[in-house]
């Protein structure tokens, strides 16, 4: 499945609703084109909802760290919500639960970044 | 290899949309010999990292050059192949991803995640010179309690066979 991601404001955060295969490729062109976009309309509170994202790949992962750090290095806070077991547990294993901030809840998600 | 050995292999094109071919080939082998869904979800994502290895660091992105993916299924495994055309790589001098001043970098995960994805693993210098990563994940049937139903989070990293 082809990687979609469309944005919304909440609470001054921008919420990025992420859906399909992050994998190499198109999906992580997506991905890296979307967060580049948010960045040139200084868009620095980005939070990243990973509801429909049922496969990441190492591709897929190193477009999360360069976002991440693409944002980190604005001034800005980029953050994960939602995800699905499989992301979870990758995201475990490779021991990036350590260094993403990670929410279940939208709302308390939202509250994080004030 | 027993009676019941299957043989398929294919040469692939160094591009990415051959990652996806690979995986969509190994997965219904994969279905096929009985995995279930979580094994063949590793399977599948090992396949991946093992040709978008070989198409980005082996072949170096080099259209001229293939990527060779073959498959042995026995009565006890379902062994992978994935041969580069590139130069081979020692698989001692990988960094490890985990450590803390690697868990920012965005690639060199695609090793690790093989080695724990599967039972087997292993590098070896190729026919073409390049690296051949080949894994190995024992069948369900063959008395492997098998990961279905755990969660990736378990799942450490294996030693070179």
């Amino acid at each position: 499945m082809a990687l979609r991601a469309t944005y919304r404001e909440a609470a001054g955060v921008t919420v990025v609703d992420i859906g399909g295969r992050i994998t190499l490729g198109e999906g992580s062109a997506l991905l890296r084109k979307t967060v580049r976009e948010l960045l040139e309309e200084q868009r620095t509170s980005i939070l990243l909802n990973l509801a429909d994202v049922d496969y990441i790949d190492s591709s897929g992962i190193g477009e999360l760290v360069s976002a991440y750090t693409g944002v980190k290095n604005r001034g800005g806070n980029l953050k994960l919500l939602h995800l699905t077991k499989k992301v979870h547990d990758l995201l475990q294993l490779t021991k990036l639960f350590t260094v993403f901030e990670v929410y279940s809840d939208e709302g308390i998600a939202l509250r994080s970044y004030r | 290899m027993t009676q019941d050995a299957k043989h398929l292999e294919m040469t692939l094109e160094t591009q990415v949309e051959s990652v996806n071919l690979a995986e969509e080939m190994c997965l219904r082998v994969a279905e096929a010999a009985g995995f279930g869904e979580d094994d063949c979800y590793r399977i599948g994502m090992s396949v991946r990292e093992g040709v978008i290895n070989a198409f980005h660091y082996g072949n170096e992105e080099r259209p001229e050059k293939k990527i060779h993916l073959a498959l042995d299924l026995t009565s006890e495994k379902m062994i992978i192949h994935v041969l580069d055309e590139g130069k081979g790589f020692d698989l001692g001098r990988v960094p490890d991803p985990l450590a803390q001043e690697n868990l920012l970098s965005t690639s060199g995960r695609g090793i690790f995640l093989m080695r724990a994805f599967m039972d087997e693993f292993q590098v070896v210098p190729g026919r073409t010179g390049g690296a051949e990563i080949i894994m190995s994940k024992r069948l369900p049937r063959s008395g492997n309690p098998g990961t279905n139903g755990k969660t990736g989070q378990g799942a450490a990293p294996k030693k070179e066979a």
